[in-house]
């Protein structure tokens, strides 16, 4: 029994939010969940431009003349975030909500009982491996789309107007994105419901909106988080109704902030 | 030191604790009995600022949870619920739990060393059986290194072995110093290791008290049993206005309403021999029956049989 207290850790020890941070580190790289869905994530993002890219090449000599001259290498260097918005809003939900789901949120609160450095330790941590790993795929992704788009010289150089903000407004989407997702995990406290109102606000409210009469919907769909969120990722647009970049950017920071105040106060609130 | 102050605590409809008082001595263990339901669990998470009380307020070393500024230094925790990422393996478990307290890695594989666990540490601890998940839970309640510790049900399905082991721990935790609050449904666990006990019944106080007196009241009205070749004599001698006497056997009497003091004196003035006197005992199992059982929230039949630990008097 001596061995219970034969060497004592120094018990000046406290809760730190620094020490909170390294904790919510250690606890995102430990779950394989976490790293296969992180890895899916970078592939998606990554690879689905160049592969596009590729194809689009392949039958260059089919598209008509108005998609050649319209063609934005940009756009297409950029475009694996369709793929990647879904691996990183799952895994956003997945870190707090797999917390809920197996009992882990106990020991969580109980080592940081005043419970808001956790929900900001989970938020800054994901948050920032998650912009610096699509930012690095997003640039992997557009010059390999660059090199492969040069035999019908439609590349774009980082320096064109425009395209250093896609490629790094990609990770900001995704970056926002999921401090969104992790807000709704928080909030929700599972992981079925977390996933369903995130695909829901993101993919399902567009939808619903295109069916109202064009004019409403063309007032409404700029507004709507995915719109809203891509317009700091996208180089030039198909549709003309939608916000500034900046703008639509701010309003997609708004609904994330929104989400991370109702998490804030469930957290708070209710019991663990 | 633990302070439970009127605390009540609703889920709903539903009052799971019901102004519940009590301190928990330092330096001691205390059992927190009662039966299943009763609140035990409610009332650790309620002290553990897991749960936000309706009306009363916790208190752990004179603070709220919430405000202790190292609390795995304070108070080491097991809950009864895993509270463990069945993804993770133990040693990562105990790792993220040690850096938000600034605890080093010597530590973490002192106390896997500790319950046992240093073999299996880089395994999921999804893939662990109940008793290693019961040692993984102590291994992060005792992280910390902390003076009072809280442990919810630690011996819930463990083998034989593993009771002995947390039996020994518990000892050994307490003969440190430490102070020791551990909840059971079963007082057997309890008169092994406790000494003093705070048994609660459908979120009600029913008894704070030590384990001596514990037995002691619950024995209060047990009968006297008197063993004579001359039972019918001696039944006429015992009478009184709250006495009754039963019969089971005979020549052997079933007393209520004296000691076996008073019934040996009375044998003794009427000149009877008799051959046992014994006052009956209420075993601490049956004495925690015996107050408890109306409060058990879900009866399953009869409890027990009666098993009673005779206590042999000369008479």
């Amino acid at each position: 029994m001596s061995a219970i207290a034969s060497a004592p850790p120094a018990r000046t020890g406290r809760v730190t939010q620094l020490g909170v941070l390294r904790s919510e580190w250690t606890k995102l790289w430990t779950l394989r969940s976490t790293r296969w869905s992180m890895l899916v994530a970078f592939v998606a993002m990554a690879g689905l431009g160049p592969l596009i890219a590729a194809i689009q090449m392949g039958r260059w000599d089919q598209l008509q003349a108005h998609d050649r001259f319209t063609y934005d290498a940009v756009n297409t260097g950029v475009g694996g975030w369709h793929l990647a918005q879904l691996a990183i809003g799952v895994l956003g939900v997945l870190v707090i909500s797999g917390e809920y789901t197996t009992g882990m949120i106990r020991s969580s609160l109980m080592a940081a009982p005043k419970r808001l450095p956790v929900l900001w330790a989970k938020l800054g941590v994901f948050a920032a491996v998650t912009f610096v790993v699509m930012l690095v795929a997003s640039l992997i992704s557009f010059f390999g789309v660059q090199a492969i788009v040069t035999q019908h010289h439609v590349q774009r150089s980082l320096g064109d107007p425009g395209a250093l903000r896609t490629v790094i407004g990609v990770a900001l989407f995704l970056t926002v994105l999921s401090v969104l997702c992790v807000g709704l995990g928080t909030m929700l406290r599972n992981t079925a419901g977390g996933i369903a109102s995130f695909v829901g606000l993101l993919f399902v409210l567009p939808g619903i909106s295109a069916i109202l009469p064009s004019s409403v919907n063309d007032s409404i769909s700029p507004y709507l988080p995915l719109n809203a969120g891509t317009t700091v990722a996208s180089h030039t647009f198909d549709n003309p109704h939608h916000l500034s970049t900046w703008g639509g950017f701010a309003m997609f920071c708004l609904y994330a902030a929104i989400a991370v105040a109702g998490a804030a106060v469930v957290l708070l609130r209710k019991d663990a | 030191m633990i302070a439970v102050e009127r605390v009540t605590k609703r889920y709903g409809e539903k009052v799971a604790v019901d102004d519940l008082t009590f301190t928990v001595k330092p330096g001691i263990v205390t059992g927190f009995l009662g039966p299943n339901g009763a609140g035990k669990s409610t009332t650790m998470r309620v002290i553990l600022g897991l749960d936000r009380p309706n009306a009363g307020h916790a208190t752990v070393n004179g603070k709220a949870y919430r405000e202790l500024q190292a609390p795995l230094h304070e108070i080491g925790a097991m809950l009864e619920a895993r509270a463990i990422h069945t993804g993770r393996s133990a040693y990562h478990h105990l790792m993220a739990m040690a850096q938000t307290h600034g605890i080093g890695r010597a530590r973490v594989l002192e106390v896997l060393e500790l319950v046992g666990l240093t073999e299996v540490a880089r395994k999921r601890a999804g893939g662990f059986s109940l008793g290693m998940g019961q040692r993984l839970g102590i291994a992060s309640a005792l992280l910390g290194d902390p003076a009072t510790l809280i442990l919810d049900e630690p011996a819930n399905g463990l083998d034989p072995e593993g009771i002995r082991w947390i039996r020994n721990l518990l000892k050994g935790l307490a003969a440190e110093g430490r102070t020791v609050f551990v909840s059971s449904h079963l007082m057997a666990e309890m008169s092994q290791t406790a000494e003093h006990l705070i048994v609660i019944g459908r979120g009600r106080m029913i008894a704070d008290t030590s384990v001596a007196d514990f037995v002691a009241t619950a024995s209060h009205g047990a009968a006297v049993l008197v063993r004579s070749p001359q039972a019918t004599e001696l039944r006429e001698e015992l009478t009184g206005p709250d006495v009754t006497v039963t019969s089971r056997e005979p020549g052997l009497l079933e007393v209520f309403g004296l000691t076996s003091a008073q019934v040996g004196e009375a044998a003794a003035r009427a000149g009877i021999v008799l051959h046992e006197l014994i006052a009956q005992r209420a075993s601490l199992e049956e004495a925690f029956m015996q107050m408890t059982g109306g409060e058990v929230e879900y009866h399953a039949g009869t409890v027990g049989a009666d098993e009673r630990e005779q206590v042999k008097e000369m008479a």
